[in-house]
C-alpha cells in the first residue's frame, strides 16, 4: 500500500462523511429533535431527486444555453418542493400522531410505498437520467494514484453550507429559538406565547426540505428512480441513531467516523464486508451507549 | 277454435325449446373454440419492477401477434396478468393461483432466481410449464421448467475469451454481494486459471450500494488489463457515474458488463458509458431480420422511443418457442410439451437457436458490444452457437 493510495482513501472517507451527513441532517432534524420515525425519509430524498430532474428537462427544452447553470438552481427547487411536500404532510397527517410514535412508523412507511408506486406511475419503473452539468465532471488528478472528482469537492462544499444554514438557523434566529423551546418543554413554550403547532409544521418541511437537498446532490453520483430512497434510508437512520438522536454534532461526527472507518475497511476488505464491520462495530458501540455518541441529557 | 291453457303452453315449450337448441349446440362449439389460458408473473410493482414491466411487455407483444396469426392449435390465447410485486412469497402465491384456479397451460415469468425458486415446487406440484427469461448462474434444473436466457457459462465464458483476447491475461472480478456475481466469478476464476490467466482482486459492493469511491480506488491500484463486471441493478448507475466522474475511460474500456443493456443504460445515462462493453445473448443492434421485425413491431406498440434489450428478446421468443412445441406436441399436456421441446429449432431474433436435447436451456450465440453515445451498442465480437452448461464442472 503507497501513501498515495492511503490519501485517496482519506480523501474517499472525507467524501463518504459528507455524504452521509447530508442523508442524515434532515432525518436529524425530523427524528431527533420532533422524535418523528419517519420512514419515507428516503422517498422524500427522491422527491428532491425528481424535482432536479424536471428542472433539468426544463432547462433542456426552455433554456438550452443556460444548461451549466441548472443545477444550483435545481438543488434550490428541490429545497423548496420537499419542504411544501412536508409542510402539507404534517399538517394532514403527522401532526395526529405526534403522540404516537409507533403508529407514525407505520403511517409513515405507508406514506413511502404511497410515494414509490406514485414515482413509479409518473416517471415509469425505469431510473431516470439527471445530467450532471459540465463544470461538475472530472477530476483534478494530483498525481496519478490522487484524483479527486469535481462533483465530491462541491458535495463537500455544500454539506458545509448546509451545515452552517442549520447551526444559523437553529441557533442564531428567532426561528431557532422558539423551535428549540417547543422541543425542550411544549407546554411552557406554548404557555409563553409560541404558536407550537406553527413552530411543529415549520421545523418539519425544513428538515423535510434538507432531505430535498440532499437527494438532489446525491443525483450526481446515484441513480434517481421510483426505488432509489430505499439505498438511503438505512443509512440515514445508522448515522443519526449512532450519533445520538439528539444532536446535531454527534450527526456530524457519527457520519465521520462512519465515513472514515468504511473507507479504511475498504483498503483490505472487500466493499460489502467492510460495511458488515462497520455495523457491527457500530452494534458495539451503542451496547456501551445506547443513547448514541452524543446524547444531551435531558429530564425525561 | 281458441287454444285452451294446456295446448299454449305446448306450443310455447315447443318454441321456446327449438329457440334454445342452437343456443346449447352454439356453446358446445364455442367451448372447442374457447381461448386456451396462459399466465405471465411478473413484478410491476415494486423494486424489481424496473426490469420486469418490459419483459411483461414483449411477452404480451409475442401473444398479440401469435393471436392475429390464428392462435396456437386454432384457439386464441388469453392471457392473465398477475403482480408478483418484487415480493418472493407472492410471486408463489401468484402461481398457485394461475396454475390452481386459472388452469393456464404456460406461465412466462419470473426475472430474479429466487423468485425463480420460490415458484418452483408450485409449478411442480401443479404439474405446470414455466418459461423463465433471464440469464442466470445456472446450477438448477426442473422438468417443469424452461429456460430461455444464458446460464452462467454462456454469459461469462465469451466475455473472458474475448478480454483475454483483446485486453489482457490480468483480470480484476467486481459485482454485487449476492448468488449470480459469486457464482459466475467462481466459475470465471477456473477458467481464467486454466486459460493461462491471473485474478489480481475481486472485490463486492451490497445490493444496491452507492458509494463506489473506495472501490473504484481498488480497481485503478491493482492495474488490472480487464475487468469483468457483475453489478446489477442500481449500483450499476452509482458506479459508471462515479467511474465517469473520476475520469478513468481506460478502466472503463477494459470492462465488459454482464448485466448493462440497452434499458439499464438511459437510466445510467449513455454518457457514464461509452465505450464500455457489455456480454449479452441478443442487442437491439442485431442484425437479423428477425431482430428488425421484434425491434419495429416493439416500438409500433410501446412508443418510438423505447427499445428492447436481452431479456426482452428472451421473454419473447418463450412465448413462440412454447407455440412451436404445442404444435409440435399436437396438445396443450404439460408433458408432452416439456418431451417436444427437447432439440426445437427457432428462428430468433438474436439468430437460431435451439432447444437443449437434455437440460432444457438454451443452444444461444453470445455478443460482445460497445456502448455508444446514445446508448446503443455497436457489436465488436459474435460467438457460434454455444452449449448450455447450467452445472459447470470447476
Amino acid at each position: 500500500m503507497t501513501t498515495g493510495v492511503l490519501i485517496s482513501q482519506i480523501f474517499n472517507g472525507l467524501s463518504l462523511f459528507t455524504i452521509l451527513a447530508l442523508m442524515g441532517i434532515g432525518l436529524a432534524v425530523v427524528f431527533g429533535l420532533m422524535g418523528v420515525i419517519n420512514m419515507a425519509h428516503g422517498e422524500l430524498m427522491a422527491f428532491g431527486a425528481f424535482s432536479t430532474y424536471l428542472t433539468s428537462l426544463f432547462f433542456l427544452k426552455y433554456a438550452p444555453r443556460l444548461m451549466d447553470i441548472y443545477f444550483p438552481i435545481g438543488l434550490i427547487a428541490a429545497f423548496c418542493s420537499t419542504a411544501l411536500v412536508g409542510l402539507v404532510l404534517e399538517r394532514t397527517m403527522i401532526r395526529y400522531l405526534y403522540k404516537r410514535p409507533l403508529d407514525t412508523l407505520l403511517a409513515t412507511w405507508g406514506l413511502s410505498l404511497i410515494l414509490q408506486q406514485a414515482f413509479r406511475n409518473l416517471f415509469g419503473p425505469i431510473n431516470v437520467s439527471v445530467p450532471t452539468v459540465s463544470w461538475l465532471r472530472g477530476a483534478w488528478n494530483l498525481t496519478p494514484q490522487i484524483g479527486i472528482p469535481i462533483s465530491r469537492v462541491f458535495i463537500i462544499g455544500l454539506t458545509l453550507f448546509v451545515a452552517a444554514g442549520v447551526y444559523l438557523f437553529f441557533y442564531r434566529s428567532r426561528w431557532g429559538v422558539r423551535i428549540r423551546a417547543v422541543m425542550q418543554h411544549r407546554e411552557m413554550a406554548g404557555a409563553a406565547g409560541i404558536n407550537t403547532q406553527r413552530v411543529d409544521a415549520v421545523t418539519f418541511a425544513v428538515g423535510c426540505g434538507l432531505a430535498g437537498i440532499a437527494g438532489s446532490a446525491l443525483t450526481m453520483i446515484a441513480s434517481t428512480g421510483p426505488s432509489t430512497g430505499q439505498q438511503y434510508i438505512i443509512d440515514a437512520f445508522i448515522v443519526v441513531v449512532f450519533g445520538g438522536i439528539e444532536s446535531f454534532v454527534g450527526t456530524f461526527l457519527s457520519a465521520f467516523a462512519i465515513g472514515q472507518m468504511q473507507s479504511m475497511f475498504e483498503l483490505f476488505l472487500s466493499g460489502s464486508m467492510a460495511k458488515a464491520l462497520v455495523l457491527i462495530l457500530v452494534i458495539i458501540a451503542l451496547y456501551f451507549r445506547p443513547n448514541g455518541l452524543f446524547s444531551i441529557k435531558v429530564r425525561k | 277454435m281458441p287454444y285452451t291453457k294446456r295446448q299454449f303452453l305446448k306450443a310455447a315449450t315447443a318454441v321456446g325449446a327449438a329457440g334454445l337448441l342452437p343456443t346449447i349446440a352454439g356453446s358446445r362449439v364455442a367451448r372447442a373454440d374457447e381461448p386456451i389460458n396462459v399466465g405471465i408473473l411478473h413484478s410491476l410493482t415494486g423494486s424489481i419492477a424496473i426490469a420486469e414491466i418490459g419483459v411483461t411487455e414483449a411477452e404480451r407483444l409475442a401473444i398479440e401477434e401469435i393471436n392475429a396469426s390464428g392462435g396456437v392449435l386454432g384457439k386464441q390465447i388469453r392471457v392473465v396478468m398477475e403482480d408478483g410485486a418484487s415480493d418472493n412469497p407472492i410471486f408463489a402465491e401468484k402461481a398457485q393461483k394461475l396454475l390452481a384456479s386459472d388452469k393456464c397451460a404456460a406461465v412466462f415469468g419470473c426475472y430474479t432466481s429466487a423468485s425463480r425458486k420460490a415458484v418452483l415446487p408450485v409449478f411442480e406440484r401443479y404439474k405446470g410449464l414455466l418459461y423463465y427469461p433471464t440469464h442466470d448462474e445456472g446450477l438448477e434444473f426442473s422438468k417443469n421448467i424452461i429456460y430461455t436466457g444464458a446460464d452462467g457459462v454462456q454469459c461469462a465464458f465469451p466475455a473472458i475469451d474475448w478480454l483475454m483476447q483483446n485486453k489482457g491475461k490480468k483480470f480484476y472480478l467486481i459485482g454485487s454481494d449476492f448468488i449470480f456475481p459469486r457464482t459466475i466469478n467462481r466459475i470465471s476464476r477456473a477458467k481464467i486459471k486454466k486459460d493461462g490467466g491471473e485474478v489480481v482482486g475481486e472485490d463486492y459492493e451490497p445490493l444496491g450500494a452507492t458509494d463506489f469511491q473506495s472501490f473504484i480506488a481498488k480497481i485503478k491500484a491493482a492495474k488490472p488489463d480487464a475487468i469483468l463486471s457483475t453489478i446489477v441493478g442500481d449500483s450499476n448507475v452509482s458506479f459508471y457515474k462515479q467511474l465517469n466522474a473520476a475520469g478513468l475511460s481506460d478502466i472503463a474500456q477494459s470492462i465488459v458488463a454482464l448485466a448493462v443493456g440497452e434499458e439499464e443504460a438511459r437510466g445510467i445515462g449513455p454518457e457514464n458509458l461509452v465505450g464500455v462493453n457489455s456480454c449479452m445473448g441478443y442487442f437491439q443492434s442485431v442484425d437479423t431480420p428477425e431482430s428488425k421485425k421484434f425491434a419495429t413491431a416493439f416500438k409500433k406498440r410501446y412508443g418510438e422511443n423505447r427499445v428492447v434489450g436481452d431479456v426482452m428478446e428472451c421473454g419473447y421468443i418463450s412465448v413462440y418457442l412454447w407455440k412451436l412445441a404445442v404444435e409440435k406436441a399436437g396438445t396443450f399436456d404439460v408433458e408432452k410439451v416439456v418431451a417436444a421441446s427437447s432439440d426445437l429449432p427457432f428462428d430468433a431474433p438474436e439468430g437460431k437457436v435451439k432447444i437443449h436435447a437434455t437440460n432444457h436451456r438454451l443452444w444461444k450465440h453470445a455478443r460482445i458490444g460497445k456502448f455508444r453515445a446514445d446508448g446503443q451498442l455497436d457489436i465488436v465480437h459474435e460467438t457460434p452457437l454455444i452449449e448450455p452448461v447450467p452445472f459447470p464442472k470447476l
